[in-house]
């Protein structure tokens, strides 16, 4: 079946994959990138909690709207990306045991990403990139800043061919039999929708980087937000597209999760394909450029199609833990499964945070304040970033955070160094997070806007006096950004610890447990021989629509009744202010 | 027929197109229904409810802009608070509001229950105007006249909050919006205006 290897491989002694070399290098590479941005990142966020906590007010506001650049720039641009890129390179040669397309091309792209962030960085910490992370025309930017973005965009691009490539070879050399396994397809799904950004990307920083330069005279500000949105909600789709598909591959290796479907969980992928590049509306809701019409249509993503994808996703991922558990004799109750699952496995505990809070609060208050008249309650204040750290940082960070501790011992072939401070990890960084989103969103609540040196105005020919419950909320935000950020530094110290220092492990005995590897390599979660059968058994019809996956349609429904709540909730609060048409 | 147990991690053999079991069926299908009530909630409000963002939208020419605003200020100035001057339109009028780096200009005096088309836009960069403390937000673009009907529904003495990051003195750009009653209360003094909130309804 396979084609005649000529390129030097390793074969996986835990999951029997042929991984070879050069694409390893090339997760590694990437995978260290991103720990890098990560580590400026989070101390940007220290300085900025602890700035917008009013009672500590750190930084002076130049060095905070600054920082604020920065810190937008190393997570939500280099960290998130760089780990995607890594992401690709596994999913596309790991997982189907195959090499990769043009491995010197992907260093040389690789390249290109480093000096394009390493530009940014230079412009932003040398104070000729003061215009934030969305750097809205006319405010102007050095033209390095831009060109370092177009390098990065570029480079990453070129990343997602050469993934592409990749499939076209394992397919071609018949690597693997059948259709590609989900998690592949997940991956691909955020490749797709990563060539529709970053084509926005183009659309949008080409022509500000002419304009910087002098070439064009002026950049429309309204076109310019439509189109940078293209690029910026779009870029949040990649995550969601990449954790998902990291759920699915974490349920796999901690648990033995299984697909219930695939034509459910596949469509579900391409329906974030089709609606995403709608995203950008919710942005617009309070703006000026577009009618209502347009502002519904596209806001919904077309009927809030890829909000129906995530509550797809939001069933079939648990129900698919559920399902492996309960086919591996976790039978007990309605949530037997859950309670007995490995909770001190860092992967498990990392993957069911990110379900959790990225469903329940990231999903719920983004439909919510992305609905056209609610958005006036919501723009610009505090909410909205309390919205989005739930998704990308409590959803798909964590994601990859558990994902990492099982890539260090499968691709960089180390132990997970300081054990311990693993296993407690993601729940001291997903409960540092989930704080600082709640005081955030409640003291958005009360209009705190976002990006806002000093909420005490005492520079401001006005006095504004917001309500002492928002000194409560910022503190909460600030107590809970000092937990996360040291959540995030041990991640960051466990990584590096491990790579550079880690003690090597190339064998897994399975059935002895290891310090320093997770439990789904040394215990792996395997099907009994006659899963086929209890699988038909569970699903008779005579057992109703509660058969296989009791728990998680419980869970589901206290999902649903909390998301009603919530958006009447808003609603009503709508009814309180002026009357604006 | 179901799929083979398999994982995510696993390629799949054989056709996977097959029918979902009923829990799945079922969940998707109060998915997509509660997906359509979301979609429809919003045409409903522009139909029944109070509070839309549509308005009417322009291009218009910041010069232009600034000269309506000027001539607006003008006409309808009853005073002066920290040498801006405070505005009061009869109900029904046309009303400007100029953001630019770091001021709200000019003070609006407007009365309770009366409906007035806001018009507003920006000179120079983005600004976001946030009415405090009801927390009503709009983009505020330069080059682009949004005009929204607006009808305060309570007196108070209330203040806008520049909420778009627009330079380094954005934490100073405060304005400020006095809404009376019948009879012309609150009169806030200028030099110490008090914050009054909400007020009565």
């Amino acid at each position: 079946m396979t084609a005649p290897v000529l390129y030097p491989f390793r074969t996986c002694n835990a999951t029997g994959h042929r991984i070879d070399l050069s694409a390893e290098r090339l997760v590694k590479v990437n995978a260290v990138a991103a720990v890098v941005s990560l580590l400026v990142g989070a101390i940007a966020a220290l300085l900025l909690v602890l700035t917008r906590w009013q009672a500590i007010h750190l930084l002076p506001a130049v060095w905070y709207y600054r920082i604020l650049g920065v810190h937008g720039m190393n997570m939500l641009i280099f960290f998130i990306i760089f780990f995607e890129m890594a992401v690709l390179w596994f999913a596309g040669t790991v997982l189907l045991d195959a090499r990769p397309a043009a491995p010197k091309y992907g260093w040389f792209n690789f390249g290109l990403m480093v000096v394009g962030a390493l530009l940014v960085e230079t412009m932003q910490w040398s104070g000729r990139a003061d215009v934030l992370f969305t750097s809205y025309p006319p405010l102007m930017a050095h033209p390095l800043f831009y060109l370092g973005v177009i390098f990065f965009a570029v480079g990453a691009l070129g990343v997602v061919g050469q993934f592409f490539a990749t499939l076209v070879i394992a397919k071609r050399e018949k690597t693997y039999v059948g259709s590609m396994p989900l998690v592949v397809y997940g991956a691909m799904t955020a490749a797709v929708i990563a060539v529709i950004t970053l084509v926005h990307g183009a659309a949008v920083y080409i022509p500000t980087f002419l304009w910087s330069i002098g070439l064009i005279k002026a950049i429309d500000p309204e076109i310019y937000r439509l189109l940078w949105w293209a690029l910026g909600h779009s870029s949040q789709q990649i995550n969601v597209a990449a954790m998902v598909a990291i759920w699915y591959m974490l349920g796999a290796l901690t648990v033995g999760a299984v697909v219930l479907n695939e034509k459910v969980s596949r469509s579900a992928f391409v329906l974030y394909i089709l609606f995403i590049s709608m995203a950008s509306a919710h942005h617009l809701l309070v703006d000026p450029g577009f009618g209502s019409a347009w502002k519904i249509v596209n806001t919904s993503y077309f009927m809030y199609m890829a909000v129906l994808a995530s509550m797809v996703h939001g069933f079939t991922v648990p129900a698919g833990m559920e399902l492996g558990m309960r086919l591996r004799g976790y039978t007990d109750g309605l949530f037997g499964w859950l309670r007995r699952a490995p909770w001190g496995d860092p992967g498990f505990s990392a993957l069911v945070l990110s379900v959790v809070v990225f469903g329940f609060f990231g999903g719920i208050t983004g439909v919510t304040i992305g609905t056209e008249q609610i958005n006036i309650t919501v723009h610009n204040t505090l909410r909205v970033p309390g919205h989005f750290h739930a998704t990308v940082v409590s959803g798909t960070a964590m994601a990859f955070m558990g994902a990492t501790y099982y890539l260090l011992p499968l691709v960089f072939q180390r132990k997970v160094a300081f054990w311990k401070l693993a296993k407690i990890q993601p729940y001291l960084f997903s409960f540092g997070m989930l704080l600082v989103e709640m005081g955030m969103t409640f003291a958005g609540s009360f209009g705190v806007p976002r990006r806002h040196w000093d909420i005490s105005f005492s520079q401001a020919p006005f006095g504004v006096q917001f309500s002492p419950a928002v000194d409560l909320f910022l503190a909460v935000m600030g107590i809970g950004g000092i937990l996360a950020v040291t959540g995030a530094l041990a991640f960051i110290a466990i990584a590096v610890k491990s790579v550079f220092l880690g003690e090597k492990v190339t064998e897994f005995t399975r059935g002895v447990a290891m310090e320093g590897v997770p439990q789904g390599l040394t215990h792996p979660p395997v099907h009994p021989a006659n899963a086929d059968e209890m699988n038909e058994a569970m699903h008779a019809p005579e057992r109703g629509i509660a058969g296989a996956t009791p728990g998680t349609l419980v869970l589901v429904g206290v999902f649903l009744v909390a998301f009603m709540l919530y958006y009447f909730t808003n609603w009503k609060l709508l009814t309180f202010l002026w009357k604006i048409g | 027929m179901l799929t083979k147990v398999h994982t995510g991690l696993e390629p799949v053999r054989g056709i996977w197109w097959k029918p979902a079991h009923k829990a799945e069926r079922v969940w998707v299908g109060i998915a997509f229904a509660w997906c359509m009530v979301l979609f429809a909630m919003m045409p409903l409000w522009h139909w029944k409810g109070g509070q839309n963002p549509s308005g009417t939208r322009r291009r218009v020419e910041p010069k232009a802009f600034y000269a309506r605003t000027m001539a607006f200020a003008t006409q309808y100035k009853v005073g002066e608070d920290r040498g801006l001057p405070i505005a009061a339109p009869p109900p029904g009028a046309d009303v400007y509001l100029i953001g630019l780096t770091f001021q709200w200009y000019p003070i609006l005096k407007l009365e309770r229950g009366k409906e007035y088309t806001l018009h507003l836009s920006s000179l120079d960069v983005n600004h976001g105007f946030s009415l405090f403390p009801l927390s009503i937000n709009f983009q505020v673009v330069p080059g682009y006249d949004y005009a929204l009907r607006v009808t305060p529904t309570a007196a108070g003495d209330l203040r806008i909050i520049c909420n778009e990051f627009c330079g380094i003195g954005h934490h100073t750009m405060v304005g400020r919006v006095i809404v009376v009653d019948a009879a012309d209360k609150p009169v806030a003094d200028n030099q110490r205006p008090t914050l009054l909130g909400g007020g009565d309804r």
